[in-house]
């Protein structure tokens, strides 16, 4: 099992509102999802998923219905509202920036030692 | 969801919370079952996974945004709790605070009504009021009042402002009842319109009654109407005689306290045309119009200044005689309160020094309080709590201290208005505007605020942050150099500022006695004075009226216990002068280069009624008649300042206003202080000349009539002599009355009546803050010496004797006094020098004053000390060691 990373600050936000948006889902569904995606090198500790969703619900980048799951249980199901897609979309772009920026960096520290 | 709702509908969020972790935690267990994991052993994994649920929901509430309300609601409980429990401790803060914050707030509620709030018109905002101004000045300023042609030609060229005028015109009222005198206004017919003043029966002015030749009508207040009429409700119509001229009364409104002079009636300054003396139709003259305006829609005061600046100037070219240099000047419409200001701001200063103190003295002991929870602090700082939550609380105790101060304060500002109003010497101005609202509410709430954070600041930031197993350990009772220091700081700070207000209340002290030591030029005693008014049918004509005015004084004479009696026109130190230009010859300086005199007219037994001192020649008798020669008397400033020597009799003086030719001094008076003991030093003009009202010029003598008074000398109490006096100078019509009757003696008196008033509180306030701050210091010094007891245990164990003991106690106290004697002595020097830019009388601080001041607080900061230190050296070595 490859060593897990600790999320860089904000991605988390970033990562949920991605999650979200391909279609209303609960939270313990959005954990599982992050994990298999990313082949379990992000470990979203549990703990902090929850307060996460609930400001970015208060912050108005999420919503939130109670409908039955499959299984006919009640559960909260988050989906993104317009000012979140907005959100996605740049966090997205200004996330893509800074890792193609990081990677340069990288490349040219790398090309510097040989 | 907003912030509200989720403030609201916490309990439901907190149920779907719990739901929504469960399930979580559920659905994990069910699929680590799945898995084929032991279903207890499921249970426990899932539950680690998450984490504890506690800390979870803690995260997601912290989400809500609603958590620092949560946390208010809790501190202001705990503490509520906490003040509940210890009931001595928060009654001596409440108090404290609460007379503070009361006396604050009474000053600002008397400030914010007579100084601050807008009048009480519609539209205060767009009122302004006309004066005549001209490019050169003169003793008397170059303020001037209006010319009515200039004020018509105004009106009729500006398209910015509606213009009404009016002057005040008391008068005597007669018919039914006794005759009384009441202050009056003469109006434009839209005046009353214009500042909104609605008229509750019957009609306000309309432009036909001031045509030429139209009935004379009058609106009248309600007192009056209910004081002549018998009821308030008796019918309009009926004609009341007023200055002898019968008026209709169209209207009956309660209007006294919102015009100026708070008149009892009003009139129509009428139509310039029908003015017998012409008056309102000569340019030269400035009877006293004032002109008052209003901006029209869209218009601003630079508009209408610009548009009055032209019409100034064409008047200018076109009557050079009497308009060159002569300008109008429009300035926004302020309510007109004299020189009160200065007193209330120094009031407002001096209470709020009083709670600067209270706060030092609340903070040291929330401070000792501080010191004692420190291990408390330390404990839950121990496990886990921020230490800006725990600051967060120590602030919230100390504002809901301060909160709980104001709110009583309030009640005590409420409760003290009234008789801080009938406390002032004289009327205040605005009295009936002076009330509680929402500002005042504001200021103290905001003012209870800033006093629990001067209090609360300085214990809230020793909350521990680091080292907190030394603090546990110390189990709160070495105390630390930082605590000490600080409650030095506040002992400091209390004694300083105790020392600014007893050096003020001293100034005031020395003034006050240096001023009612002063000679005020007359003899005060068994004197009456009282404005009076003859027949007006004996105004008609110089001869009549000057016939009356003998008649009057003939008539007191009779009455027994009267020694003298004279009439005069302007009273020492009553409000009221004359002042005119003279010179020594015949030909003039430039109008701005003549001196100016006060100028007394009287009746020859006037020297003797006021037991004036003449210092050569005669005062004037009976031969000094109208035709014979004019002769004046001035006192000996006049004569020092135009002719440089004391004895000037036989000398001329010209006095342009009063006649042309040159008028005789017959004699020197001593200088009579007629600015009051306290401001007369100050005055612009000092110098005085008196004339005979005889040779008074006979177009002056309707005028001058209006205004005298006669002073009576009297051998018995002379307030036992008014009814016969009132009686006897009633005269064969019987509508000859006194009115504002008063003594010389309390004259004098309310001439320094500001100067007793501010000493009085000035000196209340001191005594307080002299209690509050030896108070603080005791304190300090019991909970500094209680804390070192076992310290003082071991001293005296090894040997140290009581004397020891108590000199280390009155050193500590003697450090703290000290740093605020010289703190406090600097900002004293500060202060003074304000109190005498504001209060008349008031010198520099001399050393004795001083000297005084440091014993004083010297001797109370000794007694505060005295108990502290022998129960310092009454301890008992073993018990304290054991103590420990």
């Amino acid at each position: 099992m490859p060593p897990k990373s600790d999320l860089p600050q904000g991605t988390l936000d970033l990562l949920i509102l991605k999650v979200v948006a391909l279609g209303p889902v609960h939270g313990y569904a959005i954990a599982q999802r992050l994990q298999q995606v990313s082949r379990d090198v992000v470990q979203v500790p549990q703990g902090s998923l929850y307060p996460a969703l609930h400001r970015l619900e208060n912050r108005g980048l999420l919503a939130a219905d109670w409908k039955p799951t499959d299984t006919g249980r009640d559960a909260k199901f988050y989906r993104l509202t317009r000012g979140g897609r907005a959100a996605l979309e740049s966090e997205t772009a200004s996330w893509r920036r800074l890792a193609e920026a990081v990677g340069l960096i990288l490349r040219l520290s790398a090309g510097g030692a040989e | 969801m907003t912030w509200l709702r989720r403030l609201l509908n916490r309990d439901r969020l907190e149920v779907q919370l719990d739901r929504e972790l469960q399930f979580h935690v559920q659905q994990q267990e069910a699929e680590l079952v799945a898995r084929g994991v032991d279903p207890v052993e499921a249970r426990r994994q899932a539950r680690l996974a998450l984490g504890g649920p506690e800390q979870v929901k803690e995260g997601c509430r912290d989400a809500r945004g609603t958590r620092w309300l949560d946390d208010l609601t809790q501190d202001v409980r705990y503490a509520v709790r906490m003040f509940v429990g210890r009931p001595g401790f928060t009654a001596v803060a409440v108090a404290t605070l609460a007379l503070g914050i009361g006396a604050t707030t009474l000053m600002f509620t008397v400030i914010e009504g007579v100084l601050l709030k807008p009048l009480a018109y519609p539209d205060p905002g767009r009122l302004v009021t006309l004066i005549e101004q001209t490019d050169w000045s003169n003793n008397f300023g170059n303020r001037w009042s209006f010319a009515y042609p200039n004020y018509q030609d105004c009106v009729r060229t500006t398209r910015s402002l509606t213009l009404d005028a009016w002057r005040f015109n008391g008068g005597t009222v007669t018919g039914s009842g006794d005759p009384e005198y009441v202050n009056g206004l003469q109006v434009d017919p839209g005046f009353l319109g214009m500042l909104g003043i609605a008229i509750d029966r019957g009609r306000t002015f309309l432009d036909e009654d001031s045509r030429a030749g139209a009935l004379p009508v009058a609106i009248v207040s309600a007192d009056l109407w209910a004081r002549r009429q018998g009821s308030r409700e008796a019918p309009l119509g009926s004609p009341l005689v007023f200055d002898s001229t019968p008026y209709t009364v169209i209207g009956v409104t309660s209007m006294n306290a919102r015009l100026p002079g708070r008149p009892d009636i009003v009139t129509l300054l009428g139509n310039p045309e029908s003015d017998p003396r012409g008056l309102l139709r000569n340019r030269n003259v400035h009877p006293g119009v004032q002109v008052w305006g209003r901006l029209r829609p869209g218009a601003t005061v630079e508009q209408a200044q610009a548009e009055l600046t032209l019409v100034g100037r064409r008047l200018a070219e076109q009557y050079p005689d009497s308009n060159r240099g002569r300008t109008f000047i429009a300035s926004p419409l302020r309510p007109n309160v004299g020189d009160v200001g200065a007193t209330l701001w120094l009031l407002l200063a001096a209470v709020a020094l009083v709670l600067l103190i209270a706060c030092a003295n609340i903070g040291s002991l929330v401070l000792a309080r501080a010191v004692s929870r420190e291990r408390e602090l330390a404990m839950r700082a121990a496990l886990g709590a921020g230490r800006g939550r725990l600051m967060r609380q120590c602030l919230t105790e100390t504002a809901v201290l301060g909160l709980a101060g104001g709110l009583s304060g309030v009640g005590l500002a409420k409760v003290g208005v009234a008789p801080f109003i009938a406390f002032w010497p004289g009327t205040l101005p605005r009295a009936d505007d002076i009330v509680i609202d929402w500002r005042v509410l504001v200021f103290a709430v905001v003012a209870s605020l800033t006093s629990s954070l001067i209090f609360g600041l300085a214990p809230a930031l020793r909350v521990p942050a680091r080292h907190l197993d030394r603090v546990l350990h110390a189990a709160g009772r070495a105390i630390r150099g930082g605590s000490r220091r600080l409650h030095s700081v506040f002992v400091a700070a209390e004694i300083a500022l105790a020392i600014v207000l007893l050096v003020c209340a001293g100034a005031l002290g020395r003034a006050l006695l240096r001023l009612t030591a002063l000679d005020a030029g007359f003899i005060v005693h068994n004197v009456l004075v009282a404005r009076t008014a003859v027949s007006p049918t004996a105004l008609a004509d110089p001869s009549r009226t000057r016939a009356a005015w003998d008649g009057v004084l003939a008539a007191a004479r009779t009455v027994p216990g009267v020694e003298a009696v004279a009439a005069v026109d302007t009273v020492p130190m009553r409000a009221g002068y004359n002042q005119n230009v003279y010179w020594t010859s015949a030909s003039l300086p430039p109008i701005a280069e003549r001196p100016g005199a006060i100028m007394t007219s009287v009746t020859p037994e006037y020297a003797r009624v006021m037991g004036l001192r003449i210092r050569f020649g005669r005062f004037f008798d009976d031969h000094d008649r109208a035709g014979s020669e004019p002769v004046i008397i001035v006192d000996d400033i006049l004569a020092q300042t135009a002719f440089g020597r004391p004895d000037v009799v036989g000398r001329q003086l010209w006095l342009p206003d009063l006649g042309p030719g040159s008028f005789r001094i017959v004699g020197v008076v001593g200088h009579v202080r007629h600015w009051g003991l306290a401001s007369d030093d100050q005055a612009a003009v000092r110098a005085q000349i008196y004339y005979p009202f005889a040779q008074l010029p006979d177009p002056l003598v309707r005028r001058w009539s209006q205004l005298m008074s006669i002073v009576v000398r009297t051998g018995v109490p002379p307030g036992t002599l008014v009814e016969s006096l009132r009686h006897a100078i009633r005269g064969s019509t019987s509508d000859q009355v006194m009115y504002q009757v008063q003594t010389l003696e309390d004259l004098a008196a309310a001439s320094l009546a500001r100067q007793r008033f501010l000493l009085l509180l000035f000196g209340a306030f001191a005594a307080l803050a002299l209690l509050l701050a030896s108070l603080g210091l005791y304190g300090v010094l019991a909970y500094l010496m209680s804390e070192r007891t076992p310290e003082i245990g071991v001293r005296l164990a090894l040997g140290a004797r009581a004397a020891d003991v108590t000199r280390m106690v009155l050193g500590e106290s003697a450090g703290m006094v000290l740093v605020g004697l010289c703190v406090g002595v600097a900002g004293a020097m500060a202060a003074s020098r304000a109190l005498q830019q504001f209060v008349d009388g008031v010198h520099g601080v001399d050393l004795p004053t001083y000297a005084v001041v440091m014993a004083v607080l010297s001797a109370s900061a000794l007694a505060a000390s005295i108990v502290p230190a022998r129960r310092a050296c009454r301890v008992d070595a073993m018990t304290a060691l054991r103590q420990d």
